[in-house]
């Protein structure tokens, strides 16, 4: 098992770096995505809440598999040229935002209504009270749910093996099948996965002490 | 001069007819209580002036504004109308003094320096000068009832709506908000005060109002003289109950 980690070495950490770099852009665009849908289903307006409430219900009963390679088959072919790891991660992004969105507007709806209505008793209006009041009190509620979306995306980023996409999970496709030792090479690149994401599990864990207790 | 008129409105939740027929007019500088069993529309007649809740039909004039058209700026009401709510509503994650001084510096845009200074009076016109700086979650509900009307008196609205103040308080609490509630009344606020403390109506109050079933029944400004004879059938019952037991 050592030497698929040694012989590789090169390999695996360029795999592990294209991972990262997919899963940081889907995560940071997948919560600004995600927030935007997140209001709109909460929206004063109903065509804005039908609109948000649509892009939810589609993205999020759709495989995974089935809108990345939209983003790799279907894009290239009529609008513009895509490569493997772009349209696997924004696959990921939009796949990612639609999860969020849900979990962010149950973060809202947490939210008592009477700290809406006390906001806006003073006067102020519905952007400002949901910005300066309820939106600060979900994104707390928010954080540990919150936690669980980014750890499966990063999971999810290996989605781009099937685009050749250079991650993680495409390079041990390779390795495998060009050593034969597919057990020992998924034991390592399992072992890589773990390495991204256990810190990202205590990181949750601590924002969720610090900020949920505050 | 009238503050609050009512003609002729009525408010439906689907089926349901809340309220029937309403025709109220309150001046500026009254002091109005609104009594009645639950469920007869005295928060949903409190919460539609200030247009939490809208109106079906008929005319509403809060301040000079028609809350039935439908162009009318409900944030311009609010400005001017202030609310304290049975459940207080201040914002859990601002400290009391920023409770207070949120409205006055988003809506009116004042200076922040010389709001603090504002609040700060009023926290000790309502006793509470000494927590300006902690989160409501560590206030009794006496304390929080009390920076919620100093929240609203920020705004220096023209009225303030009152949604039964007291009926979340542990009893030694009460007094300490009628209080407040009482020196407001007395620098000649306009308020309507939905309450079931009879004795705040009968001290404070220039007017009483009984609902009962989304109609307003009977409307005295002889507040004593209701209390010892109610002409209404209902609000005999309704005075008998809460005085004989």
């Amino acid at each position: 098992m050592l030497n698929i980690l040694t012989n590789n070495f090169g390999t695996l950490m360029s795999g592990l770096g294209y991972t990262l770099l997919s899963s940081l852009i889907a995560l940071v665009f997948s919560l600004i995505v995600g927030t935007v849908f997140a209001l709109m289903e909460i929206s004063p307006a109903k065509w804005v809440r039908v609109i948000g409430k649509t892009y939810v219900e589609v993205i999020r009963n759709i495989p995974l598999l089935v809108i990345t390679m939209g983003f790799y088959v279907i894009v290239p072919k009529y609008l513009l040229p895509v490569d493997g790891f772009t349209a696997g991660t924004i696959g990921l992004t939009i796949y990612t935002s639609a999860f969020i969105a849900e979990t962010v507007r149950a973060g809202i709806e947490s939210v008592a209504v009477g700290q809406m209505e006390g906001a806006r008793s003073v006067g102020l209006s519905y952007a400002q009270a949901m910005r300066q009041i309820v939106f600060p009190q979900a994104i707390k509620i928010v954080i540990p749910p919150l936690g669980n979306q980014f750890i499966n995306l990063v999971k999810n980023s290996s989605i781009l093996a099937f685009v050749a996409g250079f991650d993680l999970m495409y390079q041990g496709k390779i390795i495998a099948n060009a050593t034969f030792n597919t057990f020992d090479t998924y034991l390592v690149v399992g072992l890589l996965y773990l390495v991204l994401t256990m810190p990202m599990s205590y990181l949750m864990r601590h924002l969720e002490k610090k900020w949920v207790t505050a | 001069m009238s503050m609050i008129e009512f003609h002729d409105v009525e408010k439906y939740y689907g089926k349901f007819h809340a309220l029937k027929d309403i025709n109220l007019t309150i001046d500026r500088g009254e002091v109005v209580t609104i009594i009645g069993p639950s469920g007869s529309g005295k928060s949903t007649l409190l919460r539609t002036i200030n247009g939490l809740e809208r109106i079906t039909e008929g005319k509403l004039i809060v301040n000079d504004f028609d809350l039935a058209e439908k162009n009318t700026n409900m944030d311009k009401i609010r400005k001017n109308v202030g609310m304290v709510f049975q459940h207080f509503n201040l914002y859990a994650n601002k400290t009391v003094i920023d409770n207070i001084t949120l409205g006055p510096r988003l809506v009116l845009h004042r200076d922040r320096a010389e709001v603090e200074k504002e609040a700060l009076e009023l926290l000790d016109m309502v006793g509470l000068k000494d927590q300006a700086q902690k989160y409501p979650a560590a206030l009794s509900g006496g304390q929080k009832q009390r920076v919620a009307i100093a929240r609203s008196l920020a705004m220096k609205p023209r009225a303030i709506l009152f949604d039964e103040p007291t009926s979340a308080l542990d009893p030694e609490m009460i007094g300490d908000v009628l209080d407040v509630m009482q020196t407001i009344a007395k620098q000649g606020m306009t308020m309507v005060v939905v309450t079931h403390e009879m004795g705040f109506a009968k001290r404070v109050g220039d007017r009483i109002i009984f609902m009962a079933d989304g109609q307003i029944l009977e409307d005295a400004t002889d507040v004593a003289g209701f209390f010892d004879h109610p002409k209404d059938p209902r609000a005999q019952e309704f005075i008998s109950k809460i005085f004989n037991h």
